[in-house]
């Protein structure tokens, strides 16, 4: 009896595995194009072996640029401990890129673009919202899916004007007074926080 | 192709990117209005004990704490 068991486990496990398989998480659904070469390869030396999975094989494949030009924009913006806008729709935003303000439109290029202490604005319609961003990364996609990362991320109400000026007058002493370089970058981060965070609530 | 580009100040000064965007976050939360301020400042509180290893025995840890025991 005990000699049989394992015989019809197996076959049983081996029966239901081809027959039904749960479905995990780690399905994929397709075989990567990158894949196809080494597949070959290893079907002409090793025909009986099913072929390992590559770490291609594992990762998303990039989204593809679609023959249309979507009509809105989908935007996320996520911080550490909140989504605030998830998949929303809107017709542009504009990030506060380190190389200038970016206007993002339904059909952009691919980008991805480091962010310094600014505004974002969402525009829909004839509404904008403004977030001020600590500081982040801006990722947009080739399907107009833009990714907004930040660690803070405020309406611009929320601020309080007497806290900035005093913050700026605080890192501009700072600065001057500062002797390692260290000390230096971070007067100057501060300086340059508070002034966006000026030019915030005054713009 | 990897030559010294031109890096950000705080690159130059020996600052990470993790630590530049830590700190113009506290900033940030710090200019906020009260009641957001304190829900705000809740978000930065760490507690976490750190302990070197010697030899392969553990020293004695020093615990970093935000919230009062």
């Amino acid at each position: 009896m005990l000699r049989h068991g394992s015989r019809s486990l197996f076959n049983r496990a081996s029966a239901t595995s081809m027959r039904w398989r749960r479905q995990f998480s780690t399905d994929l659904p397709v075989e990567t194009a990158e894949d196809t070469k080494f597949v070959e390869s290893w079907k002409k030396m090793n025909p009986n072996m099913d072929p390992p999975k590559t770490p291609s094989a594992y990762m998303k494949p990039r989204p593809p640029t679609p023959a249309n030009i979507p009509s809105k924009l989908t935007v996320n913006l996520v911080l550490p401990y909140d989504s605030v806008l998830s998949s929303k729709e809107v017709d542009m935003v504009i990030v506060p890129a380190t190389t200038g303000q970016m206007g993002v439109l339904p059909g952009h290029v691919a980008t991805i673009a480091e962010l310094k202490p600014g505004i974002l604005s969402v525009h829909e319609g004839n509404d904008v919202t403004k977030y001020f961003l600590s500081s982040g990364f801006a990722f947009v996609h080739a399907n107009s899916v833009a990714d907004i990362i930040a660690i803070e991320a405020t309406p611009v109400d929320r601020l309080d004007p007497n806290l900035v000026q005093k913050g700026l007058a605080d890192f501009q002493q700072k600065l001057n007074t500062a002797s390692t370089d260290a000390e230096k970058a971070e007067a100057q981060i501060g300086i340059d926080v508070h002034s966006a965070l000026n030019a915030a609530l005054t713009g | 192709m990897s030559s010294s580009a031109a890096q950000p100040f705080w690159r130059a000064a020996g600052m990470t990117y993790v630590t530049y965007s830590n700190l113009c976050a506290s900033l940030v939360r710090q200019c906020l209005k009260e009641p957001y301020r304190s829900e705000a400042l809740a978000r930065e509180k760490v507690h976490f004990s750190v302990s070197k290893w010697v030899d392969g025995k553990p020293e004695k840890p020093t615990i970093r704490t935000d919230t009062p025991e």
